[in-house]
């Protein structure tokens, strides 16, 4: 009887997964074997891996999302850790998280109106006598604002890694002598590295297939396995193509989480 | 004086309103082994922190060797401290905690891996060196924790209540090793704890701490028989404070007698305060003592009972005695003159030894 209504409770849980998590992938998967006539074929792959363009795209992609990634981690963790010692730092935390409830696109459009022609940071140059420069769809604009809009991401994790260090463990790497670096590298960086590696996921894997940006801000100069994916299944109609991309983006996502992942440290003397 | 090796001069702290130090002078020698004692919050491991350079003092110098120490930074002091939670870093394994001090000043690794295992060796957890932290006991962790801390070679090392999340077997253990270690090693011990038995057994020297004050400082035999106020006497050992007056030099009267003792100094009919210890009672059969008293209860304490007595004044007597007394029973209480100790009230330590230094000499 109890165990019946235990059950119960996964049922939501389970039909929710079922719907919309596996379902999908194996959806994505089984139409990734199918070319554009609805025959079944390899040929996705086969054309996806001796593709200049598809590669090219891939490694696109990683490096955009590396940039961001990187960009967000130096600007996220000395933040993370200013904000530790910060007084107020519950109305800080407030201000970060506060961009997150508001809604991508209408971010986006923002920065829109920021980066133009006749927007805020131009009209600021001409009164400086600096002249207008172009902003908006250039890689500096995409990665500024992928990066400004997945900071909060990235802050949270290590903001909560840099409270459970132990205060204590930092005091008595300054009493055994150690410099502010090094006990910033050898006590407080590896302390915090799960953080670390929760803000780097968070971020990297979101970024890899950012493509609204890339269309709004980066003005389809940068093309990413996301844009494409978009391409395929709504311009050119071949959704078996945007699907063995989709394929890769998964495949490319438990790569990166399995890089990130905690392993079990291996007992034994470091030299 | 040429062996001070620590000295704090009129050092206090204060936190907003609250002074958690008032004019601290405390000088240590170089090889002894020191305790400050106190219950908690009574500055001393704010004490320790001054001198590990964690906390900057409102006011006043710590002099180490004789130079003013109060602007240079706790990792370029010349102490080690052991931390009260042991501070190790759990994504070390046990060599490389202990290593740790080393690695930073960018010594040799041949030198490290000597140095390490020596250190270890003396702590006798050879052989633990590849462990992580998470895999030891807590009596084990306290080992690295002091390991980490004499690899240095400090001058001075402080502990911070280090024994005090050890259960009592392993704790008494642990205070033969200290002590054992400290005299080979040869270095200044501080150690911090609020445990009097702990301080009275391992120190060569005792400041017991009260709100922020050094109450008394001294040998532990010193302290125990000549506690200088009511704190002290209250807080090491067991004791029997009553109120009395002091007739003349050598004569004191309490519960309406009046008995010989071995106090001098103090102004005629003076008011003070009688302490006599536990163990210096002895019971007789009535009419052979000098206080009279009924046995309320007692417990059996192993090596001796711990008896509860009332006299008819009400005041409590706690007695220790080898032999069980009857509950109920009215009996005597014995005692010699050197048994009882005169305390004169709000006297401060300084007046307390000039005046023992003024009848003593004679």
């Amino acid at each position: 009887m109890k165990k019946t209504t235990n059950l119960a409770f996964y049922v939501p849980y389970i039909l929710w997964i079922l719907l919309f998590v596996i379902a999908p992938m194996l959806l994505i998967v089984y139409q990734s074997f199918f070319n554009i006539e609805g025959q079944f074929t390899f040929s996705n792959y086969a054309t996806y891996f001796h593709s200049s363009t598809y590669i090219m795209m891939t490694i696109n992609s990683v490096w955009y999302a590396f940039l961001i990634t990187a960009l967000t981690l130096v600007i996220s963790y000395p933040a993370a850790y200013l904000l530790h010692y910060a007084k107020h730092k519950e109305l800080w935390l407030l201000l970060i998280i506060l961009p997150t409830w508001i809604n991508l696109l209408l971010k986006a459009y923002a920065f829109i109106g920021i980066f133009s022609q006749d927007g805020g940071i131009n009209t600021f140059l001409q009164m400086m006598g600096l002249g207008t420069h172009q902003f908006l769809f250039t890689d500096f604009s995409f990665i500024f604002v992928a990066s400004y809009i997945e900071i909060p991401f990235m802050i949270l994790p290590i903001f909560n890694g840099i409270e459970e260090l132990n205060e204590g463990l930092v005091n008595a790497s300054r009493d055994l002598g150690a410099k502010w670096w090094q006990t910033f590298t050898r006590v407080i960086l590896p302390l915090t590295m799960s953080g670390v590696k929760s803000g780097v996921q968070a971020v990297f894997i979101p970024s890899l297939s950012l493509f609204m940006l890339t269309r709004l801000i980066g003005g389809n100069r940068v093309i990413t396995l996301g844009t494409a994916i978009e391409e395929h299944f709504l311009t050119t109609m071949n959704w078996g193509m945007g699907s063995t991309i989709g394929v890769i983006l998964i495949i490319a996502m438990v790569v990166i989480m399995f890089l990130t992942g905690e392993r079990k440290k291996k007992g034994g003397r470091r030299a | 004086m040429s062996n001070t090796i620590i000295e704090l001069q009129h050092v206090s702290k204060q936190y907003g309103d609250t002074e958690v130090l008032k004019d601290i002078n405390i000088e240590i020698e170089q090889g002894k082994f020191y305790t400050l004692l106190g219950p908690s919050g009574s500055g001393k491991t704010t004490i320790l922190r001054a001198i590990a350079g964690f906390l900057d003092p409102t006011k006043g110098d710590v002099l180490f060797n004789g130079q003013r120490i109060n602007d240079i930074p706790a990792n370029e002091r010349k102490v080690n401290t052991v931390f009260q939670d042991y501070a190790l870093f759990p994504h070390l394994n046990v060599f490389e905690n202990v290593a740790y001090g080393l690695r930073v000043q960018k010594i040799a690794k041949a030198d490290i891996e000597t140095r390490v295992d020596a250190a270890l060796k003396m702590v006798r957890l050879n052989g633990l060196a590849d462990r992580e932290i998470s895999e030891l006991s807590g009596g084990q962790q306290q080992r690295v924790a002091i390991a980490r801390a004499i690899v240095l070679e400090p001058e001075v090392l402080l502990l911070d209540e280090p024994l005090s999340a050890l259960d009592a077997k392993l704790r008494k253990d642990m205070q033969y090793e200290l002590r054992e270690l400290q005299q080979r090693l040869g270095i200044t011990f501080l150690f911090v704890t609020h445990d009097q038995e702990e301080a009275l057994a391992l120190s060569d020297e005792i400041f017991v701490m009260n709100d922020g004050e050094v109450q008394q400082s001294g040998t532990p035999v010193d302290i125990y028989d000549e506690p200088v106020n009511h704190f002290v006497a209250d807080f090491i050992g067991e004791s029997n404070i009553v109120a009395g007056h002091m007739v003349q030099d050598y004569l004191v009267e309490f519960n309406g007698k009046q008995f010989e003792c071995a106090d001098a100094g103090m102004r005629p009919n003076e008011s003070v305060e009688v302490v006599l210890r536990p163990e210096d009672l002895d019971i007789t059969a009535l009419g052979g003592g000098k206080v009279t008293v009924d046995v309320d209860t007692q417990l059996f304490r192993g090596d001796y009972y711990e008896i509860v007595a009332y006299d008819d004044a009400k005041n409590e007597w706690l007695i220790h005695s080898t032999n069980p007394a009857k509950d109920g029973e009215r009996v005597d209480l014995t005692f010699d003159p050197e048994d009882i100790h005169v305390m004169r009230l709000n006297e401060s330590e300084e007046d307390f030894d000039a005046r023992l230094e003024s009848y003593e000499g004679e």
